[in-house]
């Protein structure tokens, strides 16, 4: 059973190593990211079954005991995140057999994506405040990669700005732990968690709390730290823009919410509220920088920026419905925000443009194209009955609970704004009619490969409406989520031992 | 000998944010490698120093015996350190193209993608 | 780059530079050295010969793609780290087994050893990559 937990790495791991050696055949790169691609998804399932059924789950790797080993541990939020990481590795892999141009197929796009989801997990699953900055680093070696691989101008001139800020987290990243090392003397979180509260002074722990916070912020884009992010998302291929607008700022946030609910919870009335009003900033710029954009990624870079607003208001709020708010909000806006990239990708190969003053009249084209677009589109905006609409009431409920009235005023009207965006690509793209002097290209062969892609676009969008109708099971997982997340004595006694 | 190494930590930091801060492509790797430089040596201070033997228990011997440095910190900085050199090496590669690409080694020129 | 000195040197340098690195490697487990450390060396050497002689030289002597020897270097990680969950241990668990070697006496061989040679081969690998990339384009 406690094998499972090493699973999510090995598997993407053994996929990319095979991948390498395997490094002139790209049939057979292809098969491995297809084969290893389906045994995370399995993997990651049983994982999330185990943790669901049993409770958290921790192994000491190398079989050095708790506090000095390395330390995986799986609670039902990291399960839950491994999972969905699993899930949307398959589709973007998927996606990518008709997407990937054979040039960057052949430089390494399938083992590098594997590495990147190994990272990605590692991070999810560590419970080590070190080995989190190991796997950030994995994962961000692997996306450094991604993102210059082509070396067009634009991509290379993304790269630049993305490797350089997220560099001076890591730096960041790494003083704050070298400190928190010198205050507390253990570098588990499990064990940070009890250390913090006894001996060190809480000005101190609320210092390096702040500087966690700084650092995360980079890498999840929040306000004011996100300009690196609209400047680099849109430059990459469709299918690596979308892993990295699902997963990577994902990563960021999942360490916020891991670091500010089980090792930094004395101060809440200062440290949340600071995260309260960085998710208002964070949502509000986001949504105005994607108004005043007319391309179709730009726009979708923009909203990355605002989504990650309301997952980090859920935090900021810390309560029981607002923590499951903002997990649910998670698994959806990764989901949704990815399909809306993929989405992208199949107009961009349709059009050769992603300027929405160009497009138009993809709906009469690409009717099922459109729709699952829209589907996604309305998640995010928050319409009923899709996911976004759920993810945003409960977070809204928790705000008026908590008597936050501002954050609930300023993340209603953000939604109105992100549905201002959303029709504005709707009506440029795929409803106005295509603008005259641009002739449509007939879809010719590419529409063997369109239909392909449109399959884990259809599937994504269907996930939408499956978060939504069938919400009431997935929040009730959320619900024993956040449960296992307020109250850090599951999680410290699974790894603890005690 | 912490206020040594707390003026060389400050000093290594000042020093990387300088060359971050300017237009150079190349001050900009370079300032980012003192900046992970500096990250380390703080690692190094903030866990103590000590002045004290290397943490091996002699031959025969089951316990630790007398003052022994703290392992921990140095495997930290070992382990940034590696991968300090995998992400200044790919910075290099990735300056390098650009410079390639685009025939400048002046950031403001690389601003085409900015919003 | 035509510089007979270098050249004539790098004859002499590569194999003791080679012998050197995987000294280091083979020493690192009790003492200083260990699979990072020898891998560089081990880079050392092939890009000394490349400089001396050309990339398309340095590739030809070093006969694998630096790409397959990260991807074996990861398996043999990988792999090492597997043999303790085969034997009911914690993944990553060390193994020990003691062989007795006609004229060494006694040899500890260890999973952390195997390991380290992965270290050993991703190391040189992903060194002489970014070394190669980027000397090829001169």
């Amino acid at each position: 059973m406690k094998a499972l937990l090493v699973m999510p790495i090995v598997i993407p791991l053994v996929g990319g190593a095979l991948g390498l050696v395997a490094w002139r055949s790209r049939a057979a790169q292809r098969a491995l990211a297809a084969c290893g691609a389906a045994a995370l998804l399995l993997a990651a399932a049983a994982l999330l079954w185990t943790v669901d059924r049993h409770g958290v789950l921790a192994v000491q790797v190398g079989d050095w005991p708790a506090p000095f080993g390395i330390t995986l541990v799986a609670d039902l939020f990291a399960a839950i995140m491994v999972f969905i990481a699993a899930v949307l590795g398959a589709c973007v892999l998927f996606y990518s057999f008709w997407a990937m141009d054979s040039g960057r197929e052949s430089y390494g796009y399938y083992p590098l994506t594997l590495v990147l989801l190994m990272g990605v997990n590692g991070a999810f699953l560590t419970g080590d405040v070190f080995n989190l900055y190991v796997w950030f680093e994995v994962m961000l070696m692997a996306s450094f990669v991604l993102l210059a691989l082509g070396g067009d101008r634009p991509q290379l001139e993304g790269a630049i700005k993305y490797v350089t800020l997220n560099l001076v987290s890591s730096a960041l990243f790494l003083a704050a732990t070298g400190i928190l090392y010198g205050v507390a003397g253990t570098l588990n979180m499990a064990d940070l968690a009890g250390k913090l509260g006894e001996n060190v002074a809480p000005r101190l722990t609320t210092t390096l709390a702040m500087l966690y916070l700084a650092a995360f912020g980079i890498k999840a884009g929040l306000f004011p730290l996100f300009f690196w992010l609209p400047a680099s998302y849109h430059t990459p291929p469709p299918a690596v823009s979308a892993i990295f607008a699902g997963l990577l700022t994902k990563v960021g946030v999942y360490a916020i919410i891991r670091v500010f609910t089980l090792m930094f919870t004395l101060e809440t009335a200062l440290t949340h509220g600071v995260i309260l009003v960085l998710a208002a900033f964070t949502m509000v710029t986001g949504v105005l920088g994607a108004a005043a954009q007319n391309d179709f990624r730009r726009i979708l870079a923009f909203h990355i920026v605002s989504q990650i607003g309301y997952i980090i208001m859920g935090l900021g709020l810390y309560s029981r419905i607002a923590l499951a708010g903002a997990i649910f909000f998670i698994v959806h806006n990764i989901i949704a925000k990815s399909n809306l990239f993929l989405v992208s990708g199949v107009v961009h190969r349709l059009r050769g443009t992603g300027d929405l003053k160009q497009l138009g009249g993809l709906y009469e084209q690409q009717p099922a194209l459109s729709i699952c677009f829209m589907v996604s589109a309305m998640a995010l905006a928050g319409i009923p009955p899709l996911s976004g609409f759920f993810g945003k009431l409960v977070l809204v409920i928790a705000g008026i609970q908590a008597g936050a009235y501002v954050i609930v005023a300023v993340s209603l009207l953000v939604s109105i704004l992100t549905l201002f965006s959303m029709t504005k690509i709707w009506a440029g793209g795929f409803w106005k009619p295509a603008p005259e002097e641009r002739d449509v290209p007939p879809p010719g062969d590419a529409t063997h490969a369109i239909r392909r892609m449109m399959i884990p676009v259809a599937l994504l969008a269907g996930l939408n409406v499956l978060f939504g109708v069938g919400f009431e099971p997935c929040y009730a997982m959320a619900l024993r989520a956040a449960d296992q997340l307020l109250d850090k004595q599951a999680y410290i006694a699974a790894v603890l031992g005690t | 000998m912490e206020f040594v190494f707390a003026v060389v930590v400050g000093g290594l930091y000042a020093a990387g944010l300088y060359l971050m801060l300017q237009r150079n492509i190349i001050k900009l790797v370079l300032g980012l490698s003192l900046l992970s430089h500096g990250a380390n040596l703080l690692i190094f201070t903030a866990a103590g120093l000590t002045r004290a033997h290397a943490p091996l228990i002699d031959e025969g011997g089951a316990v630790l015996i007398g003052r022994t440095a703290d392992p921990l910190p140095q495997a930290l900085i070992l382990t940034a350190i590696v991968i300090s050199f995998g992400v200044t090496a790919f910075m290099l590669v990735l300056v390098h193209r650009t410079h390639q690409e685009t025939g400048t080694d002046d950031l403001d020129d690389l601003r085409t993608t900015d919003t | 780059m035509t510089s007979l000195i270098l050249r004539t040197a790098t004859l002499y340098m590569q194999p003791i530079l080679l012998m050197f690195s995987v000294f280091l490697l083979l020493r690192g487990h009790n003492e200083p050295g260990g699979g990072f450390t020898g891998g560089l060396v081990g880079a050392a050497a092939f890009s000394l010969y490349a400089f001396a002689y050309g990339v398309l030289e340095s590739r030809r002597k070093l006969r694998a793609d630096p790409h397959t020897l990260i991807g074996c270097g990861l398996l043999v990680a990988v792999g090492s780290a597997t043999i303790a969950p085969l034997m009911g241990r914690p993944f990553m668990t060390g193994a020990w087994w003691e062989m007795h070697l006609p004229g060494f006496g006694a040899v500890h061989l260890g999973t952390p050893m195997f390991f380290d040679i992965g270290v050993y081969l991703v190391v040189i690998g992903v060194t002489l990559l970014i070394i190669y990339s980027m000397a090829e384009e001169e």
